[in-house]
C-alpha cells in the first residue's frame, strides 16, 4: 500500500511560484504563454510578407517607424521582406512548434498522465524554460541590430549566411545573434529532452507498464529522443557556421568566391556539408513539430468518439518508426543541391517508407472514430480538423518524395504549401484541439464553446483557402522565397492567386483574436470546470482541476487499465479510469 | 454534422480545381518533360484518389457516428484491416517512386552525349551569365581577379589565355533545338539555381563545384528563367531566357557574336 | 535525498535549490530508487546527445578531409601524450574514490576524488600549453582545415570538461564540508560516469588526430 509522501512545502511568494518556478505545471504554462506570443509575432510577419508580395510598392508609413533603414519612404525594400521570411520561418518552427506541443503541454501533462509527482529534474526544468527565453530574446535582438535580422531563411545556407555583410544586409550581427539564439535554443532542448526521457522511463506510476501510457505521452517519448539526437548535430554545425564567419575558418566556404567585387580566401568547404549536417536535424524537426500533434488528436479522437484507439499497438509502432525513419531521409531535402544522385534514390525510397506509418496513423484515427459516438466539442472540431489537414499536407509529400517530381517542385510554392499544411496548420490545429481539451485542467474553467466553435470554423475554412492555392502556384513553376512578382511573365497570371491567398490570410490571422479572447476571458470568467468534464480516463482527469502542486496530494495512483477504455461492455458507465480497481 | 459537410465540400472542390488544370504547367518542350507528365499524373491520380476518399471517409463518419446515444463500438481495432491497408499503401508509395527512376536516371546517371554542345552557367549575385566556347571549341582558363562585370567578363576569362579569346559571353542562354545541351553550372559567390519550367527541369548552381546537367529542347520558343535558390536580396530579380532555336539560327548567332570580338 | 546530479553537471555553482522528495518507497515513482535511477538516465540521455555532437564533428571532418587539397597534417605536440596520461589517471582515482566510498573510508575517499579534480584542472593546463605550442609553431584555428579541426575540437572537449570539473569539485567541496551524505551517492556516481565518458571521448580524439590528423 501506498505510504505518504514526505511533505515538502508548497512554494511560497510570488518569485517561487510564477516566475521561478520548479513546478513542471507552471513552467509548462510559461512555455506556452512564450509560444503563444511567438505565434503571434509569427503570424504578424506573415501578414506582411503576404501584403507586401502583392502590393511591392505600396507606401505604407509606419514601416518606416519600424524600419527605417530596411522601410525607407514606407516601401517595404527586398532585404526587409527577406529578414521577415527568415525570421517568421525561424519564429515559427523553434518557438512555437517545437515549444508548445512540447515543452507546453508536455510538460504540464507528462508527469501528470504517468502518475509522478513532478519531473524527474525539477530545477533542469525551470533553468530549460528561461534558456529557452533566453534564445528567444536574443533572436528577437537580431531585429534591433545595425543591418537587421539576417535574410538566409530559416535554413541559413552558406555561402549566403557565412560571409558576412558583403551577401547582403542582416548578415552581419543579425546572422551571428541568429546562430547563438539556435546555439541556446539547443541546449534548452537537451535540457528538456533530459527530463522528458528519464520521468517517463523512471517515474512512472505503479502498473502504468509503457503499454498502457496514453499516445501523448508516448509521443512526447519519442520527440524527446528526436529532438536529444538531432539539436546536437543543429549545435554542432551552428559552431562550424560561426566560426566560418567570425573566425577565418574554411568548413563551409570553398575557394574561388567572389561576391560585390571582393574575392574572399577561403578555401576547400563545401556548402553541402551544412546542408547534411542542418537536415540531418532539420527532418527530425519536422516529426518534432507533428508527433505531439498527433498523439493529443489520437488522445481527443478516443475521448470524444467514445471508443478505444483503433489499433493502439499499431499506434505505438507508428509513432516509434516515424521516429526512427525520421532520421534517415534528410537528403530529400537536397534533390538538387548537387548531392550524389544515387543517394537521392536511396533517400527517396526511405521517405516514402515514412509515408506508410503515417497513413497507418490516418487510417487509425478514421478506424477509431467508427463506430463512435462522436461529441462534438470544440476540441473534438479540432481533432478532426486535424486529420483532414494533416491528409492534405501528408499527400502533397508524395510528389515531393519523388525526386523526379522534385526536378520542378523544389524551392517552388508547392514546398511551401506542403509544409504550411502539415506543420503550420495541422500541428497548429493540435496545439488549439489541446487548449480546449486541457484548459478546464490547467486553468479550472471551461472555454466558451460557441466562441471556440466560430473560431475553428472560420480557421478551418481560411487555412485551406490560404494554403491549398500554394499547390497550384506551385505547379504553374512560381518559385518561393520571392520577395514579389513583377520581374517575370508567367507570374502575371498568378497574381490574382497571390491577391486571394493574402486576403484569406488578413482574415484567418484576425480570426485569430477570437481564440485569444476567448484564452484570457475563460481564465476569468469561464465556467467553473469539473474533474473530468470530458469523462476521460486518463489520470490527470482524476486530480482537481487545476491540479494541487504535487498534482496527486500525497497519493500514489495504481493503473490497472489501458488508456482508452471506453464504452466497456458491461461496465457501469461508458468508461473506466486507468486507476479505477482492476 | 457541420464539419463532415465542409469536409466533402472542401474535398470535391480541391479536386475539381485539380482536375480543371487552372493554373498548371507550361507545355513541355522536351521528352523528358513528357515523360515527367506523365508521372506527375500518375502520382496526381493515386494521390488524388487516396485524398479523395480519405476526405470522403472521414467526413461520413463524423456524420454517421454523431452522438444519436446508444453505445460505441467497443473495439481494439483489426489486425487484418492494418495489414491489408499498410501493405497496400506501402505498395503504392514505392511503386511511384520505382516508376519516376528512369526520368532521374535519365538526368543524372546518364552522361551527356558527346556531341552535345556545351555551355558553361555561371550565377552571380543578380545575374546570369552564359558562355560558349567559339570557334576552337576550348573554353579559355579564368582568373577570379580578372572579373570585370561591366566590361563584359563576368566569368573572369583570363585575357593571357588564347583559347579565352574567341569565347562568346552572352546574358541570356541560346541552344540549338533538338541537339543535346551539356550545361556546366558553376557560381562565384552563393548557391543559384537554374529552372526552366518548360524542360522541367531545376539544378542548383553550388559555389566551388562545376556541375554537369544536360537535356535536349525539342520546341522553338524563349522560355524564363527563375533563380531557383535563394541567393540573397536581389533573387526575385535574377531573371533571364533561354531562346531554343532553329539549329541554323543558332549556328547563325553563333557566327555573329564571333564576329564581334 | 539528492540534488538532480544534471544539475551538478550542467549549473555547478551556486546554492542548492530545494529539493524535491519523491518519498514513499514502493511503486515505480516515489522513492529514492527512482531518483536515483532517473539520473543515470538522464545521464544517459545527455551522454547520447554529446556522443552526436561529437559524431557530427567527426563526419565534417572527414568529409573535408575527402574533399579538399589543403589538409596538412597537424603535428601533434608532445604534451598531448602526458595529457592524455594525466586524464586516465585521474579517472583511475576516481574509481579507487568511489571504492574507498563504499567501504566507508571517508578520508581515502577525500584523498582520491581531490587528486582526481587536481589532474582534471592539470589537464585543461596542459591542452591550454598544447595550444600555445602550436600557435608558437604559426598553427592557429583557420591556418588549415586539420587545424581548425584540432582546435575546434579539442576546445569542445576543454568545454565538456569544464562542467565535469564543476560537478567535481562540488563534490569534493561537499565532502570536504563533511556534508557528503549516502543521499549524495547518486551524484558521486554520476560525476564519475561523466568524467570516465569524457576520458573515452578523448581518446577517440586522440585517436582521430593521430591516424587521420
Amino acid at each position: 500500500m501506498s505510504s505518504p509522501v514526505v511533505a515538502h512545502g508548497a512554494p511560497t511568494g510570488f518569485i517561487r511560484r510564477y516566475i521561478f518556478s520548479l513546478d513542471h505545471k507552471v513552467i509548462g504554462i510559461q512555455y506556452y504563454f512564450l509560444a503563444l506570443f511567438s505565434v503571434f509575432l509569427g503570424m504578424s510577419l506573415s501578414v506582411l510578407m503576404r501584403f507586401h508580395m502583392v502590393y511591392p510598392d505600396a507606401k505604407v508609413s509606419w514601416f518606416e517607424k519600424l524600419w527605417p533603414t530596411g522601410a525607407a519612404g514606407g516601401i517595404m525594400t527586398p532585404e526587409l521582406y527577406l529578414s521577415l521570411m527568415t525570421m517568421h520561418g525561424t519564429i515559427m518552427v523553434f518557438f512555437v512548434l517545437t515549444t508548445a506541443p512540447q515543452s507546453g503541454f508536455g510538460n504540464y501533462f507528462l508527469p501528470i498522465q504517468i502518475g509522478a509527482e513532478d519531473m524527474a529534474f525539477p530545477v533542469l526544468n525551470m533553468l530549460s524554460f528561461w534558456t529557452t527565453f533566453l534564445a528567444l530574446v536574443v533572436m528577437l535582438a537580431a531585429f534591433f541590430v545595425p543591418g537587421g535580422a539576417p535574410l538566409s531563411g530559416w535554413t541559413a545556407y552558406p555561402p549566403l549566411s557565412a560571409v558576412g555583410p558583403i551577401s547582403g544586409p542582416g548578415e552581419g550581427m543579425g546572422q551571428t545573434l541568429w546562430i547563438i539564439s539556435i546555439a541556446i535554443f539547443c541546449g534548452a532542448s537537451l535540457m528538456g529532452a533530459i527530463n522528458f526521457i528519464a520521468t517517463t522511463i523512471d517515474l512512472r506510476a505503479r502498473g502504468m507498464s509503457m503499454m498502457r501510457l496514453p499516445l501523448t505521452c508516448w509521443s512526447w517519448f519519442v520527440t524527446a529522443i528526436l529532438g536529444l539526437l538531432g539539436f546536437a548535430v543543429l549545435l554542432a554545425a551552428g559552431v562550424l557556421l560561426l566560426l566560418d564567419r567570425l573566425a577565418g575558418t574554411s568548413f563551409f566556404l570553398p575557394a574561388g568566391l567572389s561576391i560585390n567585387d571582393q574575392i574572399l580566401n577561403h578555401k576547400g568547404g563545401s556548402p553541402l556539408l551544412w546542408q547534411h549536417l542542418f537536415w540531418f536535424f532539420g527532418h527530425p524537426e519536422v516529426y518534432i513539430a507533428i508527433l505531439p500533434g498527433m498523439g493529443l488528436a489520437s488522445q481527443m479522437l478516443a475521448t470524444f468518439a467514445r471508443k478505444p484507439i483503433f489499433g493502439y499497438r499499431a499506434m505505438v509502432y507508428a509513432i516509434l518508426g516515424i521516429g526512427f525513419l525520421g532520421f534517415f531521409v534528410w537528403g530529400h531535402h537536397m534533390f538538387m543541391s548537387g548531392m550524389n544522385p544515387y543517394s537521392a534514390m536511396a533517400f527517396s525510397i526511405l521517405t516514402m517508407s515514412i509515408g506508410v506509418p503515417s497513413a497507418i496513423k490516418t487510417f487509425n484515427w478514421i478506424g477509431t472514430l467508427w463506430g463512435g459516438r462522436i461529441r462534438f466539442t470544440t476540441a473534438m472540431l479540432f481533432a478532426l480538423g486535424f486529420v483532414s489537414l494533416f491528409v492534405t499536407g501528408g499527400i502533397s509529400g508524395i510528389f515531393l518524395g519523388q525526386p523526379a517530381l522534385d526536378l520542378y517542385f523544389h524551392d517552388t510554392y508547392f514546398v511551401v504549401g506542403h509544409f504550411h499544411m502539415i506543420m503550420g496548420v495541422a500541428a497548429i490545429f493540435g496545439m488549439f484541439g489541446g487548449t480546449f481539451y486541457w484548459f478546464p485542467k490547467m486553468f479550472g474553467r471551461m472555454m466558451n464553446e460557441t466562441m471556440g466553435k466560430i473560431h475553428f470554423y472560420l480557421t478551418f475554412l481560411g487555412v485551406y483557402a490560404i494554403f491549398t492555392p500554394m499547390h497550384f502556384l506551385g505547379i504553374a513553376g512560381n518559385p518561393r522565397r520571392y520577395a514579389d512578382f513583377t520581374n517575370f511573365e508567367f507570374m502575371n497570371n498568378l497574381m490574382p492567386i497571390h491577391k486571394f491567398m493574402t486576403h484569406a490570410a488578413i482574415f484567418t490571422a484576425l480570426v485569430q483574436l477570437i481564440f485569444v479572447f476567448n484564452l484570457f476571458w475563460s481564465m476569468r470568467k469561464g465556467k467553473k470546470a469539473p474533474m473530468n468534464p470530458w469523462d476521460a480516463t486518463t489520470l490527470e482527469w482524476t486530480v482537481p482541476s487545476p491540479p494541487p502542486f504535487d498534482n496527486f496530494a500525497g497519493k500514489h495512483p495504481v493503473v490497472s487499465h489501458g488508456a482508452y477504455e471506453y464504452s466497456v461492455p458491461g461496465a457501469a458507465k461508458d468508461y473506466i479510469m486507468q486507476s479505477d480497481p482492476a | 454534422m457541420l464539419l463532415g459537410a465542409i469536409v466533402w465540400v472542401l474535398a470535391v472542390v480541391i479536386c475539381y480545381f485539380f482536375l480543371g488544370h487552372y493554373w498548371w504547367f507550361p507545355p513541355p518542350i522536351s521528352e523528358h518533360g513528357q515523360a515527367y507528365d506523365t508521372q506527375f499524373m500518375a502520382t496526381l491520380w493515386v494521390t488524388g484518389i487516396i485524398f479523395f476518399l480519405a476526405q470522403v471517409a472521414l467526413g461520413y463518419v463524423i456524420i454517421r457516428f454523431r452522438d444519436k446515444g446508444g453505445t460505441a463500438k467497443y473495439s481494439h481495432g483489426n489486425n487484418t484491416l492494418e495489414t491489408v491497408w499498410t501493405s497496400a499503401t506501402a505498395i503504392l508509395f514505392i511503386g511511384l517512386v520505382l516508376a519516376g527512376t528512369r526520368i532521374w536516371a535519365s538526368v543524372h546517371f546518364a552522361e551527356a552525349p558527346a556531341d552535345a554542345v556545351r555551355v558553361e552557367v555561371l550565377g552571380k549575385q543578380f545575374a546570369w551569365s552564359f558562355r560558349y566556347a567559339g570557334p576552337d571549341g576550348k573554353f579559355g582558363r579564368t582568373d577570379l581577379k580578372q572579373i570585370n562585370d561591366q566590361g563584359g567578363n563576368p566569368f573572369g576569362i583570363d585575357e593571357k589565355d588564347p583559347a579565352g579569346k574567341d569565347d562568346i559571353t552572352s546574358a541570356s542562354l541560346k541552344v540549338p533545338a533538338g541537339k543535346p545541351i551539356l550545361l556546366i553550372l558553376k557560381s562565384r559567390d552563393v548557391i543559384h539555381n537554374f529552372f526552366v519550367r518548360e524542360l522541367r527541369l531545376k539544378q542548383d548552381l553550388v559555389p566551388g563545384m562545376e556541375i554537369p546537367f544536360h537535356f535536349q529542347a525539342d520546341k522553338i520558343g524563349v522560355y524564363e528563367v527563375p533563380c531557383s535558390e535563394l541567393c540573397g536580396l536581389g533573387h526575385h530579380q535574377m531573371r533571364t531566357t533561354m531562346e531554343v532555336m532553329a539549329e541554323a539560327d543558332f549556328e547563325k548567332w553563333k557566327q555573329e557574336q564571333a564576329a564581334q570580338k | 535525498m539528492a540534488r538532480s546530479a544534471t544539475t551538478d553537471i550542467i549549473g555547478g555553482r551556486g546554492a542548492p535549490p530545494p529539493t524535491r522528495d519523491f518519498g514513499g518507497d514502493d511503486g515505480d515513482s516515489g522513492g529514492r530508487g527512482a531518483s536515483r535511477r532517473a539520473s543515470f538516465t538522464g545521464l544517459l540521455v545527455l551522454l547520447a546527445a554529446s556522443v552526436m555532437f561529437f559524431a557530427a564533428f567527426t563526419s565534417a571532418f572527414f568529409v573535408r578531409r575527402g574533399m579538399s587539397n589543403d589538409w596538412v597534417e597537424t603535428p601533434l605536440p608532445r604534451i598531448l601524450w602526458v595529457n592524455t596520461g594525466v586524464l586516465v589517471a585521474s579517472s583511475l582515482a576516481l574509481e579507487l574514490a568511489r571504492r574507498a566510498l563504499r567501504s566507508g573510508r571517508r578520508a581515502a575517499f577525500n584523498r582520491y576524488w581531490t587528486g582526481a579534480t587536481v589532474l582534471g584542472a592539470l589537464f585543461l593546463c596542459g591542452q591550454y600549453l598544447a595550444w600555445r605550442q602550436l600557435n608558437a609553431a604559426g598553427i592557429y584555428l583557420a591556418t588549415n582545415p586539420s587545424s581548425s579541426f584540432f582546435f575546434l575540437l579539442t576546445c569542445v572537449h576543454a568545454v565538456h570538461l569544464v562542467g565535469g570539473i564543476s560537478a567535481l569539485g562540488y563534490i569534493d567541496v561537499q565532502a570536504l564540508l563533511l556534508r557528503l551524505g549516502p543521499g549524495k551517492r547518486t551524484a558521486v556516481d554520476v560525476s564519475a560516469y561523466f568524467w570516465h565518458f569524457l576520458d573515452a571521448i578523448w581518446i577517440y580524439l586522440m585517436a582521430l588526430f593521430f591516424f587521420w590528423g
